[in-house]
């Protein structure tokens, strides 16, 4: 038991680890996916598309395994998977029911297919296995690119279009009525979920995407309802999770998404813990 | 506060146009003519009840109104102008709905979306400004004490409250209401079209108030617009609400009475029964 938790939580030679270049690769990924992920979450707590995530991410998985088969960028089939999958779900099921079944179809559709591309890969096993659960091995300087292209893409997106979908998320009735073009929103947003659901699914892996992408925001939201400062806790939990899971993993040589799921998941714990407490003084005040 | 009726429209809107006027209004789809010929002008701080059963557009007329719709002929304009998407010369009440209580959105922002929520950017010039809108239109509402506190935990009547502030909060000329009173008990209808009423006479701010139940609005109402199958009356509530008018829109036989001074009005339903009966058959 104890030799387990020693080999869980181990910090020898964490100071040379953090020297190679591949780590710091992996640390920046990190930091700018916790970012451009953290920024989305509220949006994506607001609009209740969990699931929504879920599929783009199992789409993305699919891409990525068709990429590893033709011989293209892992990451450059991810994109393409997930923004496919975020227009598909945008243009089909706008509303809520219909959507849920809309994604459930084409999740378990884009899963087996990325297994039946997997099964036909006969490169080194180890790149299989990272799509699905993520590996920061993967991230070399191509990826750095990508990512970096990427996020400046979502968060200047997001700048321009935040009060709109914002109003749109939250609000959607009056939205309409006051002239905000939900409907394409909703696929800009799809779009934005895709790019980056996309930018996760090589780090911490197409099944463990929801740990970045629901968990900070939904941590945050039970904790305020200020749509500002919920976005700023979100990023903040979202860094705290892939920063620091990725730190924790690197002496034990662990794969880093357990480290980021656990440390997203005690954030949401925490955030639950601190609004009971606060609603208990509330009530006895 | 409340301000004689007669002195206030002149003080603060000095328009000579009507604030909604419609000239030989149609709405088609497809091969169904929703209505046709309406003429309508709605002058600033007067209140105009739309009733009619369903489907006999009454949210089309206020989609027209809010820009979403256009016309199939005739015209319409708000203050002078054709309406268009996000004027801010339009405040919209909706319905009251139940919100996730989950929602990371407070009060205040819910009534701040009402004002510049269909701009692009974050937000983050001149918040001064618009804080103090926001808090003006928040205690005209009666809300400060709950406009820091998640929409989604709000109670019904508290939501529509914020409702009322969200659409007050730009300073519109005409207020658009799509059956705001629905699902609140009765208290917190009486609060709701308080303020409305307050707003109208303090503001001259027009009112089109769609409803499916006269009652709770009818001592407010000026003129009603009655739709049913295309056919209409305008005129106030003594001259439309009258089994002779009602039995002619309804084409069957329609009763008014005034029961302790609310209007009960027997026969329409049996009309709403056979208009389903045919949409199912």
């Amino acid at each position: 038991m104890s030799e387990v938790l020693g080999r869980l939580f181990t910090f020898s030679g964490i100071g040379e680890l953090l020297g190679l270049p591949f780590v710091q690769n992996a640390l920046i990924a990190c930091a700018v996916l916790g970012l451009v992920a953290g920024s989305l979450t509220p949006l994506i707590v607001s609009r209740g598309m969990a699931f929504a995530v879920h599929g783009t991410a199992e789409l993305a998985f699919t891409g990525g395994a068709a990429a590893l088969l033709i011989g293209v960028g892992v990451e450059i089939g991810a994109v393409v998977g997930a923004v496919v999958a975020g227009l598909v779900f945008g243009l089909l099921g706008l509303r809520q029911r219909e959507r849920d079944s809309v994604i459930g179809v084409v999740l378990a559709f884009g899963l087996g297919l990325g297994v039946l591309l997997l099964a036909l890969y006969s490169g080194r096993a180890s790149n299989k296995f990272g799509l699905l659960t993520g590996s920061i091995v993967s991230v070399d300087s191509t990826n750095l690119t990508v990512l970096a292209i990427v996020a400046v893409l979502v968060m200047g997106t997001l700048a321009v279009l935040y009060r709109p979908l914002l109003f749109a998320s939250a609000d959607p009735d009056v939205a309409l009525a006051r002239g905000v073009p939900v409907r394409f929103l909703s696929l800009v947003f799809a779009v934005l979920i895709g790019l980056t659901t996309a930018l996760a699914v090589p780090i911490v892996g197409a099944v463990l995407v929801l740990s970045v992408m629901i968990a900070p925001g939904a941590a945050a939201a039970r904790v305020t309802a200020n749509p500002l400062l919920a976005t700023v806790l979100a990023v903040l939990f979202a860094e705290l999770a892939l920063v620091g899971g990725t730190v924790m993993s690197l002496a034990p040589g662990l794969p880093v998404s357990g480290y980021v799921a656990t440390i997203a998941f005690l954030c949401y714990v925490g955030c639950r813990v601190v609004a009971r407490l606060r609603g208990r003084r509330v009530a006895a005040a | 506060m409340t301000i004689p009726r007669t002195t206030a429209p002149a003080v603060s809107r000095p328009i000579a146009a009507p604030a909604v006027s419609m000239r030989s209004a149609r709405v088609t789809f497809g091969r169904r003519t929703l209505w046709d010929g309406l003429d309508l002008d709605i002058e600033p701080g007067e209140f105009v009840a739309v009733l009619g059963p369903n489907g006999s557009g009454k949210t089309t007329l206020v989609r027209v109104l809010l820009g979403l719709l256009p016309l199939s002929a005739g015209e319409v304009r708000i203050g002078g102008k054709p309406p268009r998407r996000g004027s801010p010369s339009i405040g919209y009440v909706p319905q009251q709905k139940a919100l996730d209580p989950d929602l990371p959105l407070r009060g205040r922002d819910l009534v701040g979306l009402g004002l510049d929520g269909h701009r692009l950017g974050i937000g983050l010039r001149s918040r001064r400004a618009r804080r103090e809108r926001v808090d003006r239109a928040l205690e005209a509402v009666g809300g400060t004490a709950y406009s820091g506190a998640p929409v989604g935990r709000l109670s019904g009547g508290e939501q529509q409250r914020l409702r009322v502030a969200q659409a007050l909060v730009g300073d519109p000329h005409v207020l658009l209401c799509d059956e705001p009173l629905l699902s609140l008990d009765l208290s917190h209808q009486r609060t709701v079209t308080r303020l409305i009423d307050e707003r109208r006479r303090t503001a001259g701010t027009a009112v089109l108030f769609v409803t499916h139940e006269i009652n709770p609005v009818l001592p407010l109402v000026d003129r009603v617009l009655y739709l049913v199958d295309g056919r209409f009356r305008i005129g106030p509530p003594s001259e439309v609400m009258t089994s002779e008018v009602l039995s002619e829109l309804y084409r069957t036989r329609v009763d008014v009475v005034q029961v302790r001074g609310r209007l009960v009005v027997v026969g329409a339903e049996e009309h709403a029964e056979h208009c389903r009966e045919e949409e199912s058959a």
